[in-house]
């Protein structure tokens, strides 16, 4: 199946979705190479968030399809999707404040998906937890996985909620608004970590607001307007294109 | 501000386990030993000394709230994964109708009536609540409080299992203590394994789904099937009540479906601090032996035991066992200051 599909690993066939009279999104399409980076951007209320929610099961759409290496998972639920492989951070984080961080892990640790990877056990899920954080820069001898998730500053907090997208093992991972709220310091030690991913061979999909940053890591570029894909390409295309420039900057922006 | 006078503050130190590894306690002294130890012990010796002291109405008392205690426990239970049940009647109906009718038209022992009503409750329970497991908070706990009345009328009114008479003359249980103490153990039981598997990873699952469920969605975990699993646990507990109630009175009848089995339990865990268990337990031990205690003022009964609900709540909304843990871990000295 994968054959026929070339190399790709999702394809969204002009996928709508409408809340009353608000057309959120409205015939888009697009496909994903394994292994791609792809960016999507776009002015607030375009639908991006509405896509990545279509995409993973928690909004069921109006029209169109999803596929997923090569199987269609329109409409199925967000948990059957999430065992798939795909797998996705929050806007607004949600995570489970009066647990120890390291805790948070354990529910996905806990799934069948996790299970299945992990050769049909689910071994010292505390311990994995540890070590998935230990990596994302919560440093175990200073105790932080160990804290209380509520007590831990916004950074780390989005920084949690990747872990947790992460400990699922996904073969897709969607960065909803990741760098919202980060301070420069943050970004800065969290744009490595995604780099590091990617690098390895993991297909990721990031919508950001932060273009400066999102530009240095992404292959591809997609633009949303009122729900609509206006453009996609290379970031010097789509920021050249004048209805891009219109609708969304208005501004000139540096490309690196 | 009197020149000389000693000043004094009230200072409150949190008393912890020193010590604690993953799954061994670093145990200093007696002291120590005593201090985990007690607070778990001390159920255990009470409850089972009781039947010694209370003979004749007050140990049928025990076992009463026993019953009621195995259904706030469910209910805790339940509500720890955030399906909120105004229906433990329904559980407990189960139950006593299963061991009832194979009781009666079979003439099974209680020996094979009680796991196969323990079990096939949890069952029925979970088969029959897992179309409605999509639906949350007051949606949920409409349907539950509908579905023993709607046994009750159906009973009523097709006459099947007894109709309205019931069945009577059933098995007993062995005679002597052993209903009593098998009552007490299985209560026991149900409430130190509760306590341990909501602490595990299995019961962090269910408190997740309980505090956001779409986040545990997006976790991979399939939190309709983790909620049916609920169910037949609380199910099963409350079936296991229910079979105990026909067996101890050798009848089964439509009253097993009472609104009293429902309310209650609630009742009880929000009196004692519901998500602790314990608390549930504690509140049906308080509030069985109170309600039967008012049974002598006749009519007034059920407004005082209102009025003391009420006042309850408003003191210690957290509930009597958050209360008491709190206070346990804690000590106050007065340290002085001027």
């Amino acid at each position: 199946m994968g054959k026929t599909e070339g190399q790709a690993i999702l394809k969204v066939e002009r996928l709508g979705k409408h809340f009353g009279g608000v057309q959120a999104v409205h015939d888009v399409s697009f496909s994903l190479g394994q292994g791609e980076f792809l960016g999507i951007i776009g002015p607030n209320g375009s639908g991006k968030t509405t896509l990545v929610n279509l995409i993973t099961g928690f909004v069921k759409p109006d029209s169109g399809k999803v596929i997923y290496r090569g199987e269609d998972i329109t409409g199925k639920m967000p948990y059957t999707i999430a065992g798939l492989g795909i797998s996705r951070t929050f806007q607004m984080v949600r995570l489970f404040y009066n647990l120890p961080a390291y805790k948070n892990l354990i529910i996905p640790l806990s799934s069948s998906r996790v299970k299945r990877l992990r050769g049909g056990e689910y071994g010292e899920r505390d311990d994995v937890a540890v070590d998935l954080l230990d990596d994302m820069g919560f440093e175990r001898d200073s105790f932080v996985p160990y804290k209380l998730a509520g007590s831990l500053p916004h950074g780390y907090l989005k920084r949690l909620d990747l872990a947790r997208a992460m400990a699922l093992r996904p073969d897709l991972l969607i960065l909803d608004e990741l760098f919202s709220g980060m301070a420069m310091s943050e970004v800065a030690s969290t744009l490595p970590l995604i780099e590091k991913f990617h690098e390895e061979g993991l297909t990721i999909i990031m919508i950001e607001h932060r273009l400066k940053e999102l530009f240095r890591v992404v292959d591809r570029v997609m633009v949303l307007n009122y729900g609509e894909k206006i453009a996609e390409g290379s970031p010097q295309e789509v920021m050249g294109t004048e209805t891009v420039k219109k609708a969304y900057l208005g501004i000139e922006v540096e490309i690196p | 501000m009197a020149e000389g006078e000693a000043r004094y503050r009230k200072k409150r130190l949190d008393r912890g386990i020193k010590a604690r590894a993953d799954t061994i306690f670093a145990i200093a002294s007696y002291k120590e030993i005593l201090y985990l130890a007690l607070p778990r012990a001390l159920p255990v010796i009470i409850l089972f000394s009781l039947p010694f002291i209370l003979t004749g109405y007050w140990g049928k008392v025990l076992v009463y709230a026993c019953v009621y205690g195995l259904l706030a426990l469910s209910w805790d239970f339940l509500a720890s994964c955030g399906l909120f049940s105004l229906g433990q009647a329904f559980f407990l109906g189960i139950g006593a109708y299963i061991a009832g009718t194979l009781s009666y038209y079979f003439h099974w022992p209680p020996v094979i009536t009680l796991p196969i009503a323990t079990i096939g409750g949890g069952v029925i329970s979970a088969a029959l609540l897992s179309p409605v497991v999509r639906l949350r908070g007051v949606y949920f706990a409409m349907v539950t409080l509908m579905l023993p009345m709607l046994f009750m009328k159906m009973i009523e009114t097709t006459g099947i299992f007894g109709g309205a008479q019931g069945l009577s003359a059933l098995k007993p249980l062995a005679k002597g203590w052993v209903g009593t103490y098998l009552m007490i153990s299985v209560f026991l039981a149900c409430l130190f394994i509760f306590r341990r598997i909501i602490n595990e990873d299995y019961g962090l699952v269910l408190r997740a789904i309980r505090d956001d469920d779409r986040a545990v969605m997006s976790a991979a975990i399939n939190i309709y099937w983790r909620k049916i699993q609920a169910l037949f646990v609380a199910g099963a507990v409350g079936g296991f009540a229910g079979a105990f109630l026909t067996h101890h009175y050798q009848f089964v009848g439509m009253s097993v479906f009472a609104l009293d089995y429902s309310i209650l339990p609630v009742a009880a865990a929000a009196l004692g601090g519901p998500g602790t268990f314990a608390g549930a337990a504690l509140g049906s031990m308080i509030l069985v032996p109170l309600s039967e205690a008012l049974r002598a003022l006749s009519g007034l009964r059920i407004a005082i035991y209102c009025v003391i609900m009420i006042l309850s709540v408003i003191a210690l909304p957290e509930g009597i066992f958050h209360y008491i843990e709190r206070k346990y871990h804690q000590f106050e000295r007065l340290v002085r200051v001027g």
